[in-house]
């Protein structure tokens, strides 16, 4: 293939138009301080450029988002889990464990027949897959916003019933979930899969 | 006590070494802030933020990012200094030294000042002193192809090589392109070339030819952007020190930034008046009083502060050549135009004097 070269004039060839153009793009960018609106327009306010300032600004986790799973309580603060263990059952790096509770199971909400005795996530092993959330028929575990989890050694990334459900906590998300499937509060997944079968 | 610590500095070794001293305590800090500097304006003309954060120590104090070099400097000193098997090995150490060491010596003949008390401020006043400058400057390559050689692999080789045709092309344009300065000024003191821009106008309105080439050359002698063609990171890797690592990778990249320090003192002692300023008496005559020593030291590194942050600025804006661009450039076009200076220079010479 022929490739025609633009045949350069004498002014041209002196690289000078280059180089005056060159120091006016640098100059522009070098005070520019408009921030771009790659994150949104939530840091639009901020006099600074393109970089983000990370632990100080932080980016908007978009809707859908899979972070970390956490177990949600329900509108009167109460384990929504019911020890099913569909979800360490679906779990595929298997970061999930469950112990049920056997006869001597504590109930704290009208329902329920059981909750569980110990539920357990290993951070470390937990892919994001969101299969838990999928499967869980009563709605008690999300994958919500936080997807910078860290910790000093292994022991502290396993995070037992008690840390789940204060992270999850009757978190907002959970609830706005209902709604924009345009269902009610407290209604379970498989009424509204059931429902969705029967039309 | 007193006394003989006095009567030590009367002697002409304690204050030659006295300057030494102070010399590489103001270059130091100033390779160091360059590279904070080369961070900072990148980042900004290209739209990011750069390093901000280091600041003091074991603080929350920020500093805009000042702490930077420190943080640079441990680093580069804990990282694992790995010696690859290949290498041969005496060539290898030797190397960095020779790249940073030229840059600290062609410094020791640039006046950096008028006087301090009775003391002319340049640590060795040499009546050859630009002549001494291009003969140091040219065993600056020595670093880069030693280093190319003795890594025993192929991309640090062509760095070497490149590094070769290209200072030494350039070395001839650039010593060309002072010729005519010389022509004028009649001397090849340092000091003398300086004395001859206080009482008249800077050299680079007399010579902005020469000034151009000369300038140029220095960005291909310090292997910066548009002439880092040794380096080139984005063709051969790193160049000539892809294969070293830590602190020896560090004395490369001081070398570097103490070349450009250099490249920009000579500039402006040669073209931009040194420590003058045409402001008046004060600032263009010999320094009476250790005030005005000192402020005629800080004009001179405001001045190669000003060059640094030019070369810099090109770095971010041009694109590198294509190498038979640069010998193109280098041969057919600095060297006929250094040359054709001197025939006009000489002529106009001839012309005002008979």
């Amino acid at each position: 293939m022929k490739v025609d070269r633009t045949e350069l004039t004498w002014w041209e060839r002196l690289y000078l138009p280059t180089l005056l153009n060159g120091f006016k793009v640098t100059l522009r960018h070098f005070f520019s301080w408009k921030r771009s609106g790659v994150y949104g327009d939530k840091q639009k306010g901020y006099a600074a450029k393109t970089t983000m300032q990370y632990p100080e600004e932080k980016w908007d986790v978009p809707a859908g988002y899979r972070g970390a799973p956490y177990l949600v309580k329900d509108v009167d603060d109460k384990t929504k889990c019911v020890s099913c263990q569909l979800c360490e059952f679906v779990c595929p790096p298997r970061a999930i464990r469950i112990t049920p509770p056997g006869d001597s199971g504590v109930v704290d909400r009208e329902g329920a027949e059981k909750m569980p005795k110990e539920f357990e996530i290993d951070m470390l092993r937990c892919i994001y897959c969101g299969y838990c959330q999928e499967v869980c028929p009563e709605e008690a575990i999300f994958l919500l916003e936080d997807y910078a989890i860290t910790g000093e050694n292994r022991e502290e990334l396993i995070y037992d019933m008690e840390k789940l459900l204060a992270l999850g906590g009757a978190d907002k998300r959970a609830y706005d979930h209902h709604v924009q499937d345009g269902v009610g509060e407290g209604i379970k997944k498989w009424e509204t899969k059931t429902r969705e079968a029967g039309e | 006590m007193l006394a003989s610590i006095t009567g030590l500095f009367a002697e002409p070794w304690a204050l030659t070494l006295l300057k030494v001293i102070a010399v590489f305590a103001v270059v130091m800090p100033m390779v160091a802030y360059a590279v904070v500097a080369e961070r900072r304006i990148s980042a900004w003309i290209q739209d990011r933020v750069g390093p901000n954060r280091v600041g003091i120590p074991f603080t929350n104090i920020r500093l805009l990012g000042l702490g930077q070099p420190l943080a640079d400097g441990l680093k580069s000193l804990v990282k694992e200094d790995f010696t690859p098997a290949h290498v041969r090995k005496a060539f290898y150490w030797m190397a960095p030294a020779l790249v940073l060491v030229p840059s600290f010596v062609v410094l020791a003949v640039v006046p950096f000042g008028s006087m301090l008390g009775e003391q002319k401020m340049v640590i060795a006043d040499l009546d050859v002193g630009i002549l001494f400058t291009f003969g140091i400057v040219s065993l600056g390559v020595y670093g880069i192809v030693l280093a190319g050689y003795a890594s025993n692999s192929k991309y640090p080789f062509l760095g070497g090589i490149r590094a070769t045709a290209q200072m030494i092309s350039y070395e001839i344009a650039m010593g060309m392109a002072v010729v005519p300065v010389f022509m004028l000024v009649g001397d090849l003191n340092l000091g003398a070339v300086i004395d001859y821009q206080a009482s008249g106008a800077w050299l680079v309105f007399k010579q902005p030819i020469a000034f151009a080439i000369f300038l140029i050359a220095i960005f291909a002698e310090t292997n910066r952007l548009p002439f880092d063609l040794p380096e080139s990171e984005t063709e051969l890797v790193a160049g000539y020190n892809t294969e070293y690592s830590s602190m020896r990778f560090a004395l490369f990249f001081m070398g570097e930034y103490a070349a450009m320090i250099a490249g920009s003192a000579l500039m402006v002692v040669l073209f931009c008046g040194g420590w003058t300023l045409p402001l008046g008496d004060f600032f263009n005559t010999q320094a009476q009083s250790l005030g005005q020593g000192l402020v005629h030291i800080g004009v001179f590194i405001a001045k190669i502060a000003m060059f640094l942050a030019l070369m810099i600025w090109i770095r971010w804006m041009l694109p590198r050549f294509r190498y038979d661009q640069l010998m193109n450039i280098g041969w057919k076009r600095f060297l006929p135009a250094s040359l054709a200076n001197i025939i006009l220079t000489a002529i106009v010479l001839w012309v005002l004097h008979s």
